[in-house]
């Protein structure tokens, strides 16, 4: 960053629950931890594939994570251009394009994402990674330990092409069940982007009383804060 | 303190067993008799219990639901989608929308995943400010469903009631933020604005006819023989599976489950700093959603009162960068929104944007226990129970 932003409050790469729950996962599940990390006092474990529901029933019964939060993928692939950076187009921020991977690392290109919490521990969280190989998108379902995770594989189904095996009735959530493609795959262009382009900067117009300043407003700047604005 | 007549936590009134569920065990007997065949209702999109276009379509043995299947998608917006092409000062805008009563409530979640990313903590008073306007958002939220919660059940008055408490309070908001539902007033930072002059003693006076409308509703929701009728034993969730399929907020604390996180969840905001409770109740029916929902109103009135006289004074914005740039990095940040957990897993790459944005929202996982919950019930106590799960479309379909 150009600036250098007030770092006030050191935050523990994992808090003392985090740290207790990462041990016992790692006594229960063993060699089926690909790796772990810690995230801003949360811990992120990574699991083979054919563990993953298994993963699911240590937290559940072993460590007492009865809530379910979210079920969720990733699409790792870089984010195509759409806009070239330096043209002066701002109407999407410019992504890298190299392919890296988040928290725990990955294998490939999708990941899926999974939160499971306590109801009786205090800030008793895990968070679940697994990777599933493109040519096979296959991962088993959770619906028989957490019922919650019908909506959720359905969605991930829906949006990924992730498919769960065990799974009730995989069909559209949110989508008109003749829909065609995933649409929160990288390679799935943002449709209103394609039907009618980026105007460009519309609403340039000096304030009343203001000097109308050629050189000044680029996109970027009108969603930026002042430094300092209000102190 | 104010007073009020809140029965001391565990004097809850007593529960006796509803004969109702005996004669409902005569009637399924008479249906297996005369053998009345199946027949598919669709309740909605456009229905007056489902605050937006749900669809449940029902399939009925008589007056009994066989199973239920809740359509939902009509508002998907593609949210996450969108995420992935805007900035993070635009991205405060469209997830005002997600949930449209409490909007403020959605931005903190997602501004405190970008500060944590970024290193930065909004002052103190940009803290302070920002709880009181989530518990005012809150309020303000279920007010609404107090007064609504009677509609549904035939009880026009509260609805009235409900209305004018809740535009006192949008009032309030509309006063600091210039929006009365999206106030798009945070930054990441800290925040917009100071308060204007004089909104402190009008806000204590609005939440001391908070409290007393409180009052109002127990008299006349609460203690009505006709609504307890309607909601007593009727749409009862378990705490175990409540849990296990996501339910969250008061829907679960209504199923006795202590878990609320302002108080549970890694800290966030000023709520360590005030002296509050978290209510729940034993029972998991309708009727103990909308009890649990007016304590809940209560005590955010008392949190409000309580922030307005240790406010601290201070800056509203830590120094942050003029362009927002994000370091790489993965976050997840939940809060206790009105409806219930709400989170954002961001996955940032250095970009002025995000990488991917999970959006967690409370009604989805409320509403995907109704399958569960409806079966087996009469076609009126659909309507209630939507009614006290109390879910907004937005928040569903995102």
């Amino acid at each position: 960053m150009a600036d250098s932003p007030v770092a006030t409050e050191e935050v523990p790469a994992l808090r003392e629950q985090a740290a207790d729950a990462l041990t016992r996962l790692q006594a229960e599940l063993d060699d089926a931890i690909v790796e772990h990390a810690g995230m801003f006092g949360d811990v992120v474990v990574r699991v083979r594939r054919d563990a993953w529901r298994r993963s699911a029933q240590v937290c559940k019964d072993g460590l007492g994570c009865d809530y379910l939060s979210f079920i969720a993928g990733i699409d790792w692939m870089p984010t195509p251009a759409v806009v070239e950076e330096g043209s002066g187009d701002t109407s999407a921020p410019a992504q890298p394009k190299d392919q890296t991977y988040g928290v725990a690392g990955s294998d490939g290109r999708y990941q899926l994402l999974a939160l499971v919490e306590s109801t009786r521990r205090q800030s008793w969280r895990v968070i679940l990674k697994t990777d599933l190989p493109d040519d096979d998108l296959h991962a088993e379902s959770w619906v028989s330990l957490y019922p919650g995770a019908d909506w959720h594989e359905r969605e991930a189904w829906e949006m990924y092409g992730f498919v769960f095996d065990g799974h009730p009735s995989l069909r559209h959530l949110y989508l008109p069940s003749e829909f065609e493609g995933h649409p929160l795959r990288k390679d799935y262009p943002l449709l209103a982007r394609e039907v009618k382009p980026w105007p460009g900067l519309v609403d340039v117009e000096p304030m009343p009383g203001e000097p109308a300043d050629d050189d000044a407003p680029t996109g970027t700047e009108t969603g930026a804060i002042e430094a300092g604005e209000s102190a | 303190m104010t007073t009020t007549n809140l029965p001391p936590p565990g004097d809850l009134p007593e529960i006796a067993v509803d004969p109702a569920a005996f004669r409902h065990l005569a009637d399924a007997q008479v249906n297996v008799e005369l053998d009345t065949g199946d027949m598919v209702l669709n309740i909605g999109p456009q229905h007056p219990a489902t605050h937006g276009t749900l669809r449940l379509v029902v399939r009925l043995d008589g007056e009994r639901v066989v199973s239920a299947d809740p359509i939902i998608g009509y508002m998907h917006r593609g949210y996450e989608k969108l995420t992935e092409f805007r900035t993070y000062p635009q991205i405060t805008t469209l997830i005002n929308r997600i949930d449209w009563l409490s909007s403020f409530a959605n931005e903190v979640p997602f501004i405190e995943a970008a500060e944590h990313l970024m290193a930065i903590e909004a002052p103190p008073r940009a803290q302070y400010l920002r709880t009181i306007l989530t518990e005012l958002s809150r309020i303000a939220t279920f007010l609404l469903f107090l007064g609504e919660m009677g509609l549904q059940v035939g009880a026009i008055t509260p609805a009235f009631y409900g209305f004018r408490d809740r535009e006192y309070v949008l009032n309030l908001i509309e006063a600091v933020t210039g929006g009365r539902f999206h106030p798009n007033f945070n930054r990441i930072g800290g925040i917009k604005d100071d308060l204007p002059w004089g909104w402190i003693s009008e806000c204590r006076g609005v939440m001391n006819k908070t409290l007393a409308s409180c009052d109002e509703f127990d008299d006349l929701v609460v203690g009505n023989p006709i609504f307890q009728k309607r909601t007593r034993s009727i749409g009862i969730i378990p705490r175990e599976l409540g849990a296990a399929y996501g339910v969250s907020g008061s829907n679960l604390r209504a199923s006795g489950v202590d878990w609320d996180l302002r108080r549970d969840g890694p800290k966030y905001l000023v709520y360590d700093e005030l002296d509050w409770q978290v209510w729940t109740h034993p029972d998991g029916d309708s009727f103990s959603r909308y009890w649990v929902r007016l304590q809940e109103t209560r005590e955010s009135a008392r949190m409000v009162l309580q922030m307005l006289d240790q406010m601290p004074s201070g800056p509203l914005m830590a120094k942050v960068p003029r362009i927002i740039k994000v370091p790489e990095g993965e976050v997840f940040v939940n809060t206790e929104n009105p409806l219930g957990e709400m989170g954002y897993y961001v996955i940032s790459k250095g970009a002025t944007g995000p990488f991917r944005t999970k959006i967690r929202s409370a009604s989805f996982s409320n509403v995907s226990i109704l399958p569960w919950l409806l079966r087996g019930v009469y076609v009126p106590d659909i309507v209630t129970i939507l009614a006290s799960l109390y879910f907004i479309l937005g928040d569903i379909d995102r």
